[in-house]
């Protein structure tokens, strides 16, 4: 039991400056396995910057980062999705232009021969592993040769959510996966979310959207001006306690 | 059906492809059926490879993103060192290999100047336009150097060879390069990320694909065959003059966008550009033969340049109205 309780990603007194503003002023969380967690904020509070810590795009300045439990280095998004750490950004996770079986395996691609990590592309696998991805996460796709540009928002969400769990994740962020998703779409993902548990995933569940949020965590932490300023399972919490902190 | 014509019709190359097929066959009917002849076709594929490799090498950067006016002077510079070293008394492979290595650290220069600084590369290649150029006729000492003919093994890059004599041997070297830049690009990992730091570069990034070295090896794959491209030049017409290539750099993007690639990369393909820059060069050799006044060529260059591109997008809007299921 006691590696359940053991928090899967802690961070501890995590810094962020960029050139003269202090994004993130000493945070320390855990992310306990299994949950979802919402993470909510306004503009600027700093919750894109320790999401994007955590996804490697940016490096931390001060701070540790624990998963579970051994400290860590995350210094590319390679690390971090070597660490089990997917993320599902809001545009910038998928190339229009390719179509869906390659955008699947970007940076990951199965190969055939191999000569010092450069190989053959085996696409005949990467497209049955993508229809079958799509088909977990219950979105229908004929073709995984269509463009990913052609899809709609909702579709396009879908396959980063298929991509993130074919990896097997353990710790899936989402950042603001609803924005601009039709009410029908945006129910999906938070179904979506609220099933990550009973795949042994943890959910770290980014939006501005407070209804969102709490139609599908266990545990609100919000953040204004880099710190955090409200850590509670949502039983203990309501909306409008936690605008008020914001 | 309705799938494979939406995916034909979306094919960057398509409107070249089209394009080449009827002008070959006006130029076939204007000149009385000399155009596909083997003495014509002997002109035509035996030039060919040296503006094609180019093509290939600016057609892959520009579908990862970037560009290089800088191949024009590169096309001079490589053969100028590699002739100048053979008078030092280099032997004629390790002189090529030295050529060729300066070809890949001026793509190195191109390359990390343009990404290290976060400047368009559109500045860092002409600046290297002028500074290869310049190079190309200091170490010349304002003279070419005379190619030792006993020492080249021109049988290896361009003596006839062929059924009918019909093409040169660098010709079989650009179907050899083609083909394998085509595969880089389509058929390994390698191309996936260029396609995607082309595509989308943020999303490359946060999928964790080296999008910096990436570039740098497009950038230097591109020298190294305009480099290679110049060597063949200087072999056939056997002495490595400094002026040779200019102007290329352009006609290379030409046959590049021609075939399809966009300048905001992501998209284009090698075939593309080397439909591209065989247009250019039946439109050259249709004109003459066709007895239009040749100084018509550039102008027809240009406005094939427009109509492709303008064909190309129509015919890529056609293909995505179609309304097949996904």
């Amino acid at each position: 039991m006691v590696a359940d309780q053991q928090p899967i990603i802690s961070v501890r007194n995590l810094h962020k400056w960029y050139s003269g503003v202090h994004a993130l002023k000493g945070v320390s969380l855990d992310f306990r396995r299994n949950e979802a967690v919402g993470l909510v904020g306004d503009n600027g509070a700093g919750k894109s910057t320790l999401i994007s810590i955590l996804a490697g795009l940016h490096p931390k300045d001060e701070g540790e980062i624990l998963v579970d439990g051994n400290p860590v280095e995350i210094t590319n998004p390679r690390d971090a999705m070597n660490l089990g750490i997917e993320t599902i950004y809001q545009y910038n996770s998928m190339v229009p232009n390719m179509s869906i079986a390659r955008n699947m395996f970007i940076g990951r691609e199965p190969l055939k021969l191999s000569v010092m990590g450069f190989g053959l592309l085996d696409e005949a696998r990467m497209r049955a592993e993508s229809v079958a991805a799509i088909a977990n996460v219950d979105l229908h796709l004929r073709s995984p040769d269509a463009l990913v540009g052609e899809l709609s928002g909702g579709q396009r969400q879908g396959v980063a959510i298929a991509r993130a769990m074919h990896f097997k994740s353990k710790v899936m962020i989402l950042d603001e996966p609803t924005n601009h998703l039709s009410v029908k779409e945006t129910t999906k993902v938070i179904g979506f979310v609220k099933s990550l548990r009973a795949q042994n995933v943890t959910g770290i569940f980014i939006s501005h959207n407070m209804h969102h949020v709490f139609a599908c965590c266990d545990r609100i932490v919000a953040m204004a001006l880099g710190k955090v300023v409200l850590d509670k399972p949502i039983a203990e919490t309501s909306i409008e306690e936690v605008n008020e902190v914001l | 059906m309705r799938r494979l014509l939406k995916l034909s019709l979306q094919k960057p190359e398509l409107a070249a492809a089209l394009l080449l097929l009827i002008l070959i066959i006006v130029f076939q009917i204007k000149s009385n059926g000399v155009f596909i002849g083997i003495a014509n076709m002997r002109g035509v594929l035996g030039l060919l490879p040296e503006m094609a490799l180019v093509a290939v090498g600016v057609t892959l950067l520009m579908i990862c993103g970037e560009f290089d006016l800088s191949v024009g002077s590169v096309f001079a510079l490589m053969p100028m060192s590699f002739a100048v070293l053979m008078t030092m008394g280099w032997g004629f492979w390790p002189a090529m290999v030295a050529g060729l290595m300066v070809c890949a650290l001026v793509g190195f220069l191109n390359g990390w100047l343009t990404i290290r600084f976060n400047i368009p590369s559109f500045i860092t290649t002409l600046g290297m336009l002028y500074m290869a150029r310049s190079m190309t006729v200091v170490i010349s000492g304002g003279f070419p150097p005379r190619l030792k003919a006993d020492e080249i093994p021109s049988w290896l890059f361009v003596s006839f060879v062929g059924p009918g004599n019909v093409f040169r041997a660098s010709f079989l070297w650009f179907i050899a390069i083609a083909v394998l830049v085509s595969l880089l690009l389509a058929k390994t990992n390698f191309g996936n990320w260029v396609r995607a730091t082309g595509g989308f570069l943020p999303a490359a990034n946060a999928m964790g694909i080296p999008t910096a070295r990436v570039k740098m090896a497009c950038f230097m794959i591109c020298s190294v065959l305009a480099g290679f491209a110049g060597m063949l030049q200087v072999l056939r017409l056997g002495s490595p003059l400094p002026s040779i290539g200019e102007g290329l750099e352009l006609f290379a993007v030409a046959a590049a966008v021609i075939g399809g690639a966009s300048l905001l990369g992501g998209i284009g393909s090698i075939l593309g550009g080397i439909i591209g820059a065989t247009l250019i060069r039946v439109i050259d050799n249709g004109m003459v033969l066709s007895q239009v006044d040749s100084n018509w060529f550039k102008f027809a260059v240009g406005a094939l340049t427009i109509l492709a591109v303008v064909g190309n997008s129509w015919l890529r809007k056609r293909g995505r109205a179609m309304k097949v299921e996904t």
